[in-house]
């Protein structure tokens, strides 16, 4: 069908049709893990919707204020914030190149991070031991989902740092580790953005009330 | 119901969960155990028919290799277009089974199906077309035209691309399996509760794991093609030089972000309160099943339109080229799909007006449901000034496009009447507004969706369909949709209500039986499309055409069909909108020497494990099969992290092989 492409042989009188060099290749990961991370907040987004209609409903049951522990929250937001803290001094020595400091700073947000979900746990089973089970009303079964599931992203986060950090261990700071730091970075930064909105919406609010 | 787990250690239940002979709907001894093991029995002996061929052709190899590991977006938009179809065929079973009940079951007949049966049927074939037929083309399509119309070599995440197919496809297996072990859910195809939350059997489970597994395959398809539509543009192509389709795909997949993480987390609140006895959605214990209701409609109204928007994309592409002009209003078109996407998600609540939110935020929702219509209607004209003084031509994809715009257009204006919050108290889960929803989704999408296949059918293959097939198929469907749904609108305006299995008004049954001959006549229309795709294969030397066989204008016209793996030797430099017309016009000459090796990624199992062991996990939580699921879900984790090990995922096609390529292809 197609006469023009009949019987050229190679002479690229046109050349303003085709790239001869090969374009520059973008690199999507870091916007598409971003997009990820919107959807995510989708996510987060309707569980605080459930929080915010149901959160009132203890059903005769234990209220927010009653329940919730506000000092060992103190602690654990500390944990997590710094942990992000020290995330950041971790990207800032990958930036210099010097592989040691860089997975002392990531092994130190690890353990912030694991020091941040072992408190958490403790909490859920102190609130289930007192009869505030995520059975008991919608306003646990709302905070028992909400927190939970940003609980089960950071313990994600640490599975994830742990095989990066071998990976960065074994293979060094080539190209794609730099892009999964990158990645991993934005999802840790991102999982202390929601634990603000928990922290405010969710606890402050709950005890206030 | 959530306490599954037994007082005692009973080995069957550690091992099996609640899964037992009693499990097994086929071997009851009543119609519905007979209907199940002649269903049963036909599955058994295509598949063992298509296995067998497989296996004695030694097509295995040769599959694995070329298809179950590909990350080609080519190969795997034709997979999701085959599992489409396949799940067109179950879907539309379940429908000729609702019509002929609907048909017969009057006065003392009860008809053959059993309310419960009935009520599975409905709900089976709602999700089944939307999940797995409708969502699959959708994605098929985009996947299979969008990079090659942005002159890209693959999508961003070629592996992901891979990952999510496999998802969707063993959710679609989950579907499947529940026809046969255990049921499938009565709650209808957005699994309202209370039903959903208080059945307790697996019908429910079945629903909730297979929508989950094709939904997180569906998110990352969308993060996939909106990184690649943003990134991977061939050099020239701004983002108003894109073509229609491209833009609808970009629209698209932008909602599919922003709602499909909703359905997931509605369902995971009802797998909660299923699960783990909690009370999202009950009316005791504080709970609200409106919340449901409102969040699985925040994804319901925008999946409408991550249905519709590709569509209107692919009418866009194929009107100019069939009447030899460029689109009529292309940037109102561009703005068009744009507000839709935004309006898309400020109107789910007309899907409830009668739940009671009183009447300043009823008006609110009705007023943005009827502005849609609006940029709607921007396109219905754009479409028909494009046709106005073009030298039309009257293919097949033509046909469906002119039978879209009348069909659809009835479909809208309906819409708008049921927009109308007064009268929608009235029209409200009647049958009016079934007649609706599959006016524009079978005159809006399907027909879109045929409209598609016979258009680019020659790019992916090398040779065009049949056109006398074509037609007969189009004509089935056009005159069939009409002869089944229309009864149904005389009826929903009656005040007849939808999901009944029986009815006791002898008057209505004449107003079924037509519905059911309209159904029987689609029945032949996909039979013919079966034909038609049959018969073109006998004929493909006949039918073999080169690479534009329309004289189309966009770029994936300018390559070989079947476009080689790397999709184009040089990628183009886009100097204006239709790239392709203007370097046919301006005197382009495909360069047949002087290739560079060319970087491509390399296809890998990971997908197809991960996939297969996600199934499993399913399964073993549908059933309470809890080492199952403990272990596929370690398995998922495993596969997944030793793929990250994997640090060489590319190649180079060596210039030789473009080299051959580029003097043989079909071009």
């Amino acid at each position: 069908m197609n006469s023009i492409s009949a019987g050229a042989i190679g002479k690229i009188t046109v050349p303003a049709f085709l790239c001869h060099e090969e374009p520059r290749a973008h690199n999507g990961t870091l916007l598409g893990f971003w997009l990820y991370l919107m959807s995510d907040c989708f996510i987060f987004g309707s569980l605080f919707a459930c929080y915010a209609v149901l959160g009132s409903s203890a059903a005769g049951g234990p209220r927010a204020a009653e329940v919730l522990n506000l000092s060992a929250l103190a602690v654990n937001t500390a944990l997590l914030l710094v942990s992000s803290v020290t995330f950041g001094f971790a990207m800032l020595e990958m930036a210099r190149h010097r592989k040691g400091a860089m997975l002392s700073w990531l092994a130190v947000s690890g353990l912030l991070a694991v020091g941040f979900v072992t408190l958490e746990i403790h909490e859920f089973i102190n609130m289930i031991a007192e009869g505030a089970a995520p059975g008991r009303s919608a306003f646990l079964s709302s905070f028992f989902a909400l927190v939970g599931t940003h609980g089960l992203h950071v313990s994600f986060g640490i599975l994830w740092l742990i095989v990066l950090m071998v990976q960065l261990a074994k293979v060094g700071i080539n190209e794609a580790n730099v892009r999964r730091l990158r990645c991993l970075s934005m999802f840790w930064h991102f999982l202390d953005l929601v634990w603000v909105g928990v922290f405010s919406f969710v606890y402050l609010v709950g005890v206030l009330q | 119901m959530t306490q599954a787990m037994p007082h005692r250690a009973d080995i069957w239940n550690v091992l099996f969960g609640r899964l037992s002979l009693d499990a097994l709907p086929f071997l009851k001894a009543d119609t519905e155990g007979h209907i199940l093991l002649g269903t049963l029995f036909v599955v058994l002996v295509g598949a063992l028919g298509v296995l067998g061929l497989i296996t004695k052709k030694r097509w295995w190899g040769y599959l694995w290799r070329e298809w179950f590991t590909t990350v080609d977006h080519k190969k795997l938009g034709i997979m999701y277009m085959i599992l489409g179809t396949v799940m067109l065929l179950r879907g539309f079973s379940d429908a000729i089974m609702m019509r002929s009940q609907q048909a017969i079951a009057f006065g003392s007949n009860m008809g053959y199906l059993p309310p419960a049966h009935y009520d599975q049927v409905f709900s089976a074939h709602g999700s089944i077309m939307i999940f797995f037929v409708a969502m699959p083309y959708m994605v098929g399509l985009i996947n299979f035209v969008m990079p090659l119309q942005i002159g890209a070599r693959d999508v961003a995440f070629p592996f992901l691309n891979n990952l999510s197919f496999w998802f969707t496809f063993w959710g679609a297996m989950l579907f499947m399996v529940s026809l046969f072990v255990g049921e499938f859910t009565t709650a209808g195809w957005l699994g309202y509760p209370p039903i959903s939350e208080l059945q307790p059997g697996t019908g429910t489970d079945y629903y909730i794991w297979g929508i989950q597994l094709s939904g997180v395959g569906t998110v990352l398809t969308g993060i996939n093609f909106v990184a690649t539509i943003l990134k991977m543009r061939a050099p020239g192509m701004t983002l108003m030089k894109m073509p229609v389709f491209t833009w609808t795909a970009l629209c698209t997949s932008g909602l599919i972000i922003a709602a499909f993480p909703v359905l997931t987390a509605v369902l995971g609140l009802l797998s909660l309160d299923r699960y783990l006895g909690m009370h999202f959605f009950t009316n005791d214990f504080g709970g609200n099943l409106m919340m449901y209701i409102n969040l699985i409609w925040v994804w319901g109204h925008p999946e409408v339109y991550i249905l519709m928007l590709p569509i209107f994309g692919v009418y866009s592409e194929i009107v100019p080229t069939f009447s030899g002009k460029p689109l009529f209003g292309y940037s109102s078109m561009v703005y068009a799909t744009a507000s839709i996407m935004i309006l898309s998600y400020m109107v789910w609540l007309h899907h409830f007006f009668t739940m009671g939110s009183g009447a300043d935020v009823n008006s609110f929702f009705s007023l943005t449901t009827m502005i849609i219509s609006i940029p709607t209607g921007v396109k219905i004209f754009n479409w028909l000034f494009t046709m106005y003084r073009g030298r039309v031509r009257f293919t097949v994809p033509m046909l469906w496009t002119i039978a879209f715009l009348f069909t659809f257009i009835i479909g809208g204006v309906t819409g708008v009447m049921l927009s109308v919050a007064p009268a929608d108290f009235l029209l409200h889960n009647s049958l009016f507004l079934v007649a609706h929803f599959h006016n524009v989704i079978i005159g809006g999408v399907v027909f879109g969706i045929f409209a598609a296949v016979n258009y680019w059918f020659p790019k992916a293959f090398g040779f065009k369909l049949d056109a006398f097939w074509g037609k007969i198929s189009f004509w089935c469907w056009l005159v069939g949709f009409w002869v089944a749904f229309t009864p149904l609108y005389l009826m929903g305006l009656m005040g007849v209500t939808r999901r009944l299995s029986h009815f006791e008004n002898p008057a209505l049954q004449p107003y079924f039986i037509v519905a059911a001959v309209g159904a029987s006549i689609i029945a032949m229309g996909i039979l013919s499309f079966i034909i038609q795709i049959v018969i073109s294969i006998m004929r493909r030397k006949e039918y073999a055409v080169g690479g534009d066989p329309w004289n189309a204008r966009t770029l994936e016209w300018s390559t070989s069909s079947p476009p080689p793996d790397y999709n184009f030797a040089f990628i183009p430099q886009v100097r204006s909108r239709d790239a392709w017309m203007d370097m046919k016009k301006h005197g382009y000459q495909r360069p047949l020497e002087g290739f560079n090796p060319i970087h491509m990624p390399k296809n890998t199992a990971t997908g197809v494990i991960v996939g297969m062991l996600s199934f499993f996990l399913c399964f073993g939580l549908v059933w309470y099969i809890w080492w199952l699921a403990a272990v596929s879900f370690v398995g998922m984790i495993v596969v997944a992290i030793a793929h990250t090990f994997n640090y060489h995922r590319a190649w180079h096609v060596p210039v030789d092989q473009i080299h051959a390529f580029e003097q043989s292809g079909n071009w």
